[in-house]
């Protein structure tokens, strides 16, 4: 067994049955593929007891991935085309280490570790995901940013002819993705970079072969089939952002004290949600990452930084 | 003018054609109820209420183009169904907003005032919502003796709703705007048929 982190769950949570039945149905589904309990990490920091998993063909078959087309079911049926062996990663800006790097040249002997995270997608619905990754902090690390490092920009694959979406003629979205993080958000703990999800590799409409995930922030901050990094010193502009940066800003912490013109933020739909039952729930800040992450935003006023 | 005979077998067809979607939707409802998610998807109530939402502007796009494919075909008998498709459309929007209230947003009254003020794609919706229901009303053939040349000025209230309502979609589609540039050309197309016989009868009274 791996003698890892605690899990930061309160006491009286610890013995709830329904978080221990949650984790005995986990390591049902995945310990059939992950071969001993080694890699049963106990990263669940900030679980609630009633964060029930969502199943896996909601999380593989529901997803915002706009290159693949805008219909939640869109991913799931088109991403299949996507090419990601072999899988390049251009890394470049302020770095002593930067140029194109193979994809497994820059995991190699890292090992993903279990990360169970809630997911808060800006359209108030979310999930409960247990993810597969490898600390952010970690990976960016071996590229040595150097000290005019303040923000880490990320870029998605663009390639239309494996993509529907980029060629689409009725969006309006400039391609690349792009999203970006501050250093010392990049280097929280909670940030990893996804490789599998359910125990498995991760598929293409959840942005194999890697995407990032910062499970405080709204879904569309965790960018999907990174290509590129890139080390700067100015705050990148994120692509929801700049298609409406009265709606989306930089920071998007899940906040359900600062409303969207399109949706409350006050209470999201726990999915799967059924037809006479929305499984509303209120939502918490920082999506319940309070404890590890508000720190990081002392002293600013997070009503104009959303 | 002649009196138009009524063709009762096409105005049959055309409402069985107009409540096909709703059919359909009768049988994906079944097959949530049955089975959660096979029907409607993970997220059952906004699935439901997008599709009512796509309907109810094809609905209204419908009921809108009756006179002018009358017009363009010289079908005069379509004049006797104008009514009916409107009414289909109303229907639509009804299930559409009665969704978003009972599924949605659950009867939350707070959530509900605050979408109404907050959100202007709502706003829009239910500005829209607020015409229609007023010709709906009207609809009657007591309501339109009693109206007389008021009924028309009051049915123009179309050439707002139809907007309203394309801007309610608009406001709320966040990319992939594919169907609303083909409600948006069907629309327009419309009105263009309105303005070309608008002049043709000006120029014909003079």
């Amino acid at each position: 067994m791996l003698i890892g982190k605690s899990p930061k769950i309160p006491t009286s949570e610890i013995n709830s049955e329904t978080t221990y039945l949650n984790r005995r149905k986990f390591m049902g589904q995945s310990a059939a593929l992950i071969a001993g309990a080694s890699l049963m990490s106990t990263a669940q920091a900030g679980l609630r007891a009633d964060d029930e998993i969502t199943p896996e063909d909601i999380v593989t078959q529901f997803n915002n991935f706009y290159e693949f087309g805008t219909d939640k079911s869109d991913p799931f049926e088109n991403a299949h085309t996507m090419t990601t062996d072999p899988w390049t990663v251009n890394v470049s800006g302020e770095a002593k280490k930067t140029g194109d790097f193979a994809f497994e040249d820059i995991i190699k002997g890292m090992t993903a570790e279990e990360r169970i995270y809630r997911f808060r997608c800006v359209e108030a619905w979310s999930m409960v995901v247990p993810w597969m990754g490898i600390s952010l902090k970690k990976i960016l690390e071996q590229f040595e940013p150097t000290g005019n490092a303040k923000y880490v920009e990320f870029k998605t694959l663009v390639r239309p002819e494996e993509m529907p979406g980029q060629s689409s003629f009725f969006s309006s979205i400039d391609w690349p993705y792009t999203e970006g993080l501050r250093m010392d958000e990049a280097y929280n703990p909670l940030s990893i970079m996804v490789t599998g999800v359910f125990g498995k590799e991760l598929p293409n409409q959840n942005g194999a072969p890697w995407r990032l995930m910062v499970p405080w922030k709204y879904g569309f901050k965790s960018v999907k089939s990174i290509v590129s990094i890139r080390f700067t010193d100015q705050e990148p502009i994120n692509t929801w952002q700049q298609l409406q940066a009265s709606e989306y800003g930089f920071y998007a912490n899940v906040n359900p004290s600062v409303s969207h013109p399109r949706w409350s933020q006050a209470s999201e739909r726990r999915l799967p949600s059924t037809l006479f039952n929305t499984n509303r729930r209120p939502t918490l800040p920082f999506n319940g990452y309070a404890e590890e992450v508000a720190h990081l935003y002392k002293g600013m006023d997070l009503r104009k930084s959303f | 003018m002649a009196k138009i005979r009524p063709n009762n077998t096409l105005k049959l067809a055309l409402a069985v054609l107009a409540s096909s979607p709703l059919a359909w939707l009768v049988y994906l409802i079944a097959l949530e109820i049955a089975e959660p998610t096979s029907g409607l998807g993970p997220d059952p109530a906004e699935g439901l209420l997008h599709y009512l939402g796509e309907w109810s502007m094809i609905m209204l796009l419908v009921a809108f183009s009756v006179t002018s494919v009358r017009r363009i075909f010289k079908q005069p008998f379509l004049a006797t169904s104008r009514r009916m498709m409107g009414l289909f459309a109303f229907a639509y929007v009804v299930l559409h907003l009665l969704a978003y209230i009972l599924l949605y947003v659950e009867l939350s009254w707070q959530l509900l005032l605050k979408d109404f003020v907050e959100r202007t794609y709502i706003t829009a919706g239910i500005a829209g919502f607020l015409g229609l229901l007023a010709m709906a009303i009207t609809s009657t053939k007591g309501w339109r003796r009693r109206l007389g040349q008021n009924w028309l000025r009051l049915h123009k209230v179309i050439y707002l709703v139809v907007p309203l309502a394309l801007l309610h979609l608009i406001w709320l589609r966040k990319d992939g705007f594919g169907d609303i540039a083909l409600y948006l050309l069907w629309f327009a197309i419309l009105l263009g048929e309105r303005g070309y016989r608008v002049k043709r009868f000006r120029k014909a009274a003079t």
